[in-house]
C-alpha cells in the first residue's frame, strides 16, 4: 500500500481565507450529504457544474496508475443518466445510507476555483440486517465559486474500502 | 507424509466428508438447495473442481509484464501468486509459506526478485522454489536444520501453468490436458473473439464480495431468460433483447458456454417481444448516449458474447467492453468476483476513454452490475432463510436450436456435468 494522493495545503493561501473557504465547502459537503441521504438521487447532478466531472476509483487503481473508475461521469449529461438509471432502472434492495463527512481541508483557492479534500464515510442498512460500513474514502475536489454559492466541477472520490460489499447503488 | 511441492490430485484426496444424506432429485431439471449452502459440498468443490482436472483463469499476462512481476490470486479459495521470472515464464505456486503456514504476500501487484516471508525469512525464487532459510548451520555449531533437510522438499506448492493469447490459467493436475482441448474448438473460437492475440491493455480492477454461492454466478451468465427481464438497461437500450438475434452454445461436456446477441441498429421500439418485459422502459431517453455507443472493432457477428469457463471464470465482451470476471468461492455462502477490465494495446486514446465511459455497465457499480449483484444476494437470502426446496429450471429442450433464447440449458448442462465431476 501507497500513501494517498496527498497535496500539501499551499503556503500562499491566507489563513482566514482558508478558514472561510473550508466553511463554504463544508457546508456545501452537508448540503451534498444530506441530499443523497434522503434518496434524492435525482437532484444530485445538480451539485455540478455542465462541464462537471465525477470519478468513483478505488485506492489500489488510483495506486498503480489504472485509469478505470467504479462510477465515471463527464459533464451534466451523463451524471443525468446516471442519476435516472438508479432512480428508475436498476434493481436493488431498499437501502438507507449515511455519509459522514470530515477533515476537510481547503489546498488552493485560485480563478474562483477551490481545491479541497474531505474524509468521507458511509453507513449502509438494509431491511433486517445490521449497518454496515460501505465505504470510507477522500474526495479530491474542484469547486467552482459564484458569489458565495459553490459547484463541483470536478470530484474525485478515492475509496480504501477496495473490497465493495456486493454492489454501490447510490454515488458516494 | 512429507512437506509436497505439489498438490495432491484434487480427487485423489482423502478424508471427504459423508453426504449420504443428500439425494439429487429424480427431475433433470430441478436443482437442490444443499449445492448453494452445504459446506461438505463446497469442500468437495474445492478438491474435485478447483483443484481438479480443470484450468482455473488465475490472471492476465499484461498483469505482470515483465520479470520479477507478480500478482496475489486464487485457485478456488486458495491464494496463490503468479509470476514471472527472469527468463519471462509465468509461475503459479501457493501463497502459504511451506514453513508456519502464513499467507506472505499481502499486495495486490508488484515487482520481486524474490519472495520473502517475513516470519523466519524463508526465501523463494520466482518460480516458488525455496532457496535460502536463515541460520540453517544454527549458531556456533548448535541448532538449525537437521543434517538430511533439502531446499527442494520445502517449496512452495505449484501449479501447472498455461497462457493462451495472453490469458493465464493454472491447475493443480500435472497432467492436463492442452488448454485448447480442454475449451473444444467451438468454445475456443468464442474465447479467441475476445483474446484475439493482440497485446491487452490493463485498465483497472474492482473487487466485490457477493453474499452468495459461486455456481449462482455461472447460472447468471448462462441464463439469457434473466437478461432480457431484470436489466432494463439491456432491454431498453437493446444491447440485449429476446427478439435480438442470439445463440447458445455450450461444449460438448455442457460445463463451458457462450451466449451471443447481435445489437440492432437504434432502439427495438418494434419488438414483439417487448410486450412481455415490465423493464422496458419506452420514455427513457439517455442524455449522453456514448456510453452505449458500438465502435466496430471486431469482424464478429455478435455485439455481446458472454462467456463462461468452467469453472471460474467469466469472459465478456459487450459492445466494446471487454472483461474477465474471476469468480473466488468463500465458503457455500460467498464469493469474491474480480472484475478485470481492459482493452488493446494500440487503442488510441478516444478508444480508451470509450472503453472507460463504457464501463460504467459493468462492475459493482454499474448500471447492469448492480442487477446481477442485487439479484444473487435475493438469491442466497431465499436459500439460507426458508425451508429447502428445489429450485426449477425448466425452460426450453436440452435439444433444441441454437438461436432459443427464452431456455435454461445451459444451466441444465452445467449441472449435469457438476454431477459427473463431484460424483453426485
Amino acid at each position: 500500500m501507497q500513501p494517498a494522493l496527498t497535496s500539501p495545503v499551499k503556503g500562499k493561501l491566507d489563513r482566514a481565507l482558508a478558514r472561510e473557504l473550508r466553511f463554504a465547502v463544508e457546508e456545501f459537503n452537508f448540503d451534498y450529504a444530506e441530499v443523497l441521504d434522503r434518496g434524492e438521487i435525482e437532484s444530485w447532478p445538480d451539485f455540478f457544474t455542465d462541464d462537471g466531472v465525477y470519478r468513483l476509483i478505488a485506492r489500489d487503481n488510483a495506486d498503480y496508475d489504472l485509469p478505470l473508475s467504479l462510477m465515471s461521469c463527464e459533464g451534466k449529461g451523463m451524471l443525468k443518466d446516471r442519476a435516472y438509471a438508479i432512480a428508475h432502472t436498476e434493481m436493488f434492495a431498499p437501502r438507507y445510507t449515511m455519509h459522514i463527512i470530515s477533515q476537510i481541508r481547503v489546498t488552493d483557492f485560485e480563478d474562483q476555483i477551490i481545491t479541497a479534500q474531505a474524509n468521507y464515510a458511509i453507513l449502509e442498512t438494509l431491511i433486517d440486517e445490521p449497518t454496515r460500513l460501505l465505504q470510507c474514502g477522500k474526495y479530491y475536489d474542484k469547486f467552482l465559486m459564484q458569489g458565495d454559492s459553490l459547484l463541483i466541477k470536478e470530484r474525485r472520490c478515492i475509496y480504501d474500502t477496495v473490497l465493495v460489499p456486493t454492489c454501490i447503488v447510490f454515488p458516494p | 507424509m512429507t512437506n509436497n511441492a505439489r498438490f495432491a490430485n484434487g480427487v485423489d484426496e482423502q478424508g471427504a466428508a459423508d453426504i449420504s444424506d443428500l439425494q439429487w432429485p429424480e427431475n433433470p431439471s430441478e436443482i437442490p438447495d444443499w449445492v448453494y449452502t452445504d459446506q461438505r459440498i463446497y469442500d468437495l468443490e474445492q478438491q474435485r473442481i478447483f483443484r481438479g482436472r480443470t484450468w482455473n483463469y488465475v490472471a492476465l499476462e499484461v498483469e505482470l509484464p515483465k520479470p520479477g512481476d507478480y500478482i496475489r490470486s486464487y485457485l478456488g479459495d486458495t491464494p496463490i501468486i503468479v509470476a514471472r521470472d527472469e527468463a519471462g515464464e509465468v509461475h503459479a505456486f501457493e501463497n502459504r509459506c511451506a514453513h508456519r503456514g502464513a499467507e506472505f504476500c499481502k499486495t495486490y501487484r508488484g515487482s520481486a526478485k524474490q519472495f520473502v516471508c517475513p516470519y523466519h525469512q524463508w526465501t523463494y525464487d520466482l518460480s516458488g522454489e525455496l532457496v535460502s532459510v536463515p541460520f540453517r548451520r544454527g549458531v556456533k555449531g548448535r541448532g538449525g536444520m537437521p543434517a538430511d533437510f533439502k531446499l527442494g522438499e520445502h517449496s512452495l506448492r505449484k501449479l501447472s501453468v498455461t497462457c493462451r493469447h495472453g490469458v493465464v490459467f493454472a491447475s493443480a493436475c500435472e497432467d492436463m490436458e492442452p488448454f485448447e482441448d480442454y475449451l473444444g474448438p467451438d468454445m475456443l473460437d468464442q474465447f479467441d473473439t475476445v483474446f484475439d492475440g493482440r497485446p491487452l491493455k490493463l485498465l483497472g480492477v474492482h473487487r466485490n464480495t457477493m453474499p452468495g454461492n459461486w455456481k449462482l454466478y455461472q447460472e447468471n451468465l448462462k441464463d439469457p431468460y434473466h437478461a432480457t427481464l431484470l436489466h432494463t438497461y439491456l432491454t431498453t437500450f437493446g444491447l440485449f433483447v429476446a427478439g435480438n438475434k442470439t445463440m447458445i452454445m455450450t461444449d460438448p461436456k455442457g460445463r463451458h458456454s457462450t451466449l451471443c446477441n447481435a445489437r440492432p441498429q437504434g432502439r427495438p421500439e418494434n419488438d414483439q417481444s417487448k410486450t412481455e418485459i415490465r423493464s422496458f422502459h419506452a420514455a427513457m431517453e439517455l442524455a449522453d448516449p456514448r456510453v452505449i455507443q458500438l465502435i466496430p472493432e471486431k469482424d464478429s457477428p455478435w455485439t455481446s458474447n458472454a462467456i463462461t469457463l468452467w469453472p471460474n471464470l467469466v469472459l465478456l465482451r459487450q459492445t466494446n467492453i471487454l472483461g474477465a470476471r474471476h469468480i473466488v468461492p468463500m465458503g457455500p455462502n460467498q464469493f469474491m468476483l474480480i472484475w478485470t477490465t481492459f482493452g488493446f494495446a494500440d487503442d488510441d486514446t478516444d478508444m480508451e476513454d470509450h472503453r472507460l465511459r463504457q464501463n460504467n455497465i459493468f462492475g459493482p457499480g454499474g448500471f447492469i452490475g448492480i442487477d446481477d449483484n442485487e439479484a444473487i444476494k435475493f438469491v442466497q437470502d431465499g436459500l439460507l432463510h426458508s425451508v429447502p426446496r428445489h429450485g426449477v429450471a425448466p425452460l426450453g429442450q436440452d435439444e433444441e436450436d441454437s438461436d432459443v433464447v427464452i431456455t435454461d440449458r445451459a444451466i441444465r448442462s452445467m449441472y449435469r456435468h457438476y454431477r459427473e465431476e463431484m460424483g453426485l
